[in-house]
């Protein structure tokens, strides 16, 4: 890539970062830094830890955030570098940089509209606006974003319902083919009520236990962020990590030990919903950059 | 054997007793869903092209590939026949393998044949060839409308664009992997 490209990127990167933490502190939210290096992992099935001695490098802060949520810090955010194996292509870094907040008190809707509000404020900051240019679509960040349940998005997009999907084992692949592709071309977009097998963390819904209160943020066919209504079951949350460590095994994948810590502070955890952002593709919709290259000073291909 | 993971453009695979080559490479992983593996391959003996979704787990055999060095005898046909240089065995390629190969053949040109276990292929020439021109119009001077280069038939029929001073019965090398005129052979 040209310098030049890259100059303009990692400048615009370092604003947006700027206004990230202006958006969270204005909220009072408290900026916290959680330890890289850990030994207790939250064990799902297709997060892939990196070793260090006899450690690992987080795969995400959200473990130790959801401690201090249950030792009485009731708003926090971290920007902080994350590691997971094997993770490669346009969108992926083995190395990148999440954006996690956590406040209690409130649930996923509630979080929704917290997204919307500092994908707007940054996007102001940045002076762009209120549409992110990408993939030569404009979509619009102003009018309400787009709400569209998992089971919607199978009946309006693939040609497969979404409990035939969960059947034969091919959710993941019809939501990269047939479904993300038509996610925020318009208006960003909300995909929320996931199936409750794949929410290893989260709340399952008041009402219907098949699904659990996720959401991800679509924005131009790119997924954007992961967040929901956070699970505080201790007992229900060891049986979910149970499962996920039976799978892991079955697969023959590593098997990291069970995060006693992170399982007693659960007891003491309030209600609360929390989210992780990826700050190298919100770089990317900002910037028009089409891979994640683009956007970091370095890629492990490159040190 | 290869897993999901090695994928990447150009890698050489076995699928169903054919060799692929991997094209196109895209790695997707929707939230929190499994690692998949999005690839275009390329049939090495048909060419015909498939599009599979590969997941973490899944493994490939590595296409049995060789390449050896063999000198092009003669075609008779649809037939192009060439020789091992070290063995003397003689193998047979059709024309649609040879392709736009067959502009640049000419007899007992060293040239690497790859074989898929014992069977022949494909070819790839040296990147340059060095040919006799057959052919030349005698240059006009101040023939604007055709510019600066000439048309001219080489030995092997394949007629391209040349500068005006090369004439027939001269040598020329010629870019294979481009088909373009380099320059002239003296002596």
């Amino acid at each position: 890539m040209k310098l030049s490209g890259l100059k303009q990127n990692l400048w615009l990167r370092a604003r947006m970062i700027q206004s990230i933490r202006a958006f969270f502190m204005e909220r009072e939210y408290l900026e916290v830094e959680t330890p890289q290096l850990i030994s207790d992992l939250a064990p799902e099935v297709h997060i892939e830890a990196i070793r260090a001695g006899s450690n690992y490098l987080h795969t995400s802060p959200e473990l130790c955030m959801k401690r201090l949520l249950a030792s009485g810090f009731p708003k926090i955010f971290q920007i902080s570098r994350c590691f997971r194996e094997g993770e490669r292509g346009d969108h992926h870094l083995p190395e990148f940089s999440l954006l996690e907040w956590y406040r209690t008190g409130i649930e996923y809707q509630a979080l929704m509209n917290e997204c919307e509000a500092l994908i707007r404020f940054v996007s102001k900051s940045l002076d762009m606006g209120w549409k992110i240019h990408y993939r030569s679509r404009e979509i619009d960040l102003k009018k309400p974003w787009e709400r569209i349940s998992v089971k919607e998005a199978f009946d309006q997009y693939a040609s497969i319902s979404l409990e035939r999907a969960l059947e034969e084992g091919c959710f993941d692949r019809v939501m990269v083919e047939k479904i993300e592709p038509n996610l925020g071309t318009i208006r960003p977009t909300f995909l929320y009520d996931y199936p409750a097998a794949m929410a290893a963390l989260a709340r399952l819904k008041p009402g219907n236990r098949t699904l659990a209160e996720r959401f991800e943020i679509y924005i131009a066919g790119l997924e954007l962020a992961n967040g929901f209504s956070e699970l505080n079951d201790p007992v229900e949350q060891r049986a979910r990590f149970e499962r996920e460590l039976q799978i892991r095994g079955a697969e023959g994948k590593q098997i990291y030990p069970m995060p006693e810590r992170f399982l007693r502070s659960l007891e003491h955890m309030p209600d609360a919903a929390g989210i992780a952002l990826g700050v190298d593709r919100l770089a990317m919709l900002f910037s028009g950059a089409q891979k994640i290259d683009e956007v970091v000073s370095f890629t492990l291909e490159e040190v | 054997m290869y897993s999901a993971s090695d994928l990447k453009k150009g890698l050489k695979i076995q699928i169903d007793n054919d060799p692929y080559v991997v094209t196109e490479f895209q790695f997707s992983k929707p939230g929190k869903g499994q690692s998949l593996y999005r690839c275009k391959l390329k049939n090495m003996i048909t060419g015909v092209i498939i599009d599979p979704t590969y997941r973490s787990g899944d493994t490939f055999q590595q296409a049995d590939l060789d390449e050896r060095k063999m000198q092009y005898l003669y075609n008779q046909e649809d037939e192009y026949w060439f020789m091992d240089v070290e063995n003397y065995e003689q193998s047979v390629l059709s024309a649609e393998q040879v392709a736009d190969a067959k502009n640049y053949l000419t007899d007992n040109l060293e040239v690497d044949i790859l074989f898929f276990g014992e069977r022949p292929i494909g070819i790839t020439l040296p990147n340059f060839v060095d040919l006799t021109v057959t052919k030349a119009d005698p240059w006009v001077k101040g023939d604007s409308v055709a510019g600066d280069s000439k048309p001219v038939t080489l030995e092997t029929g394949y007629v391209l664009r040349v500068p005006p001073f090369v004439e027939a019965e001269g040598k020329i090398t010629i870019d294979t992997r481009t088909g373009e005129y380099v320059t002239r052979v003296k002596g």
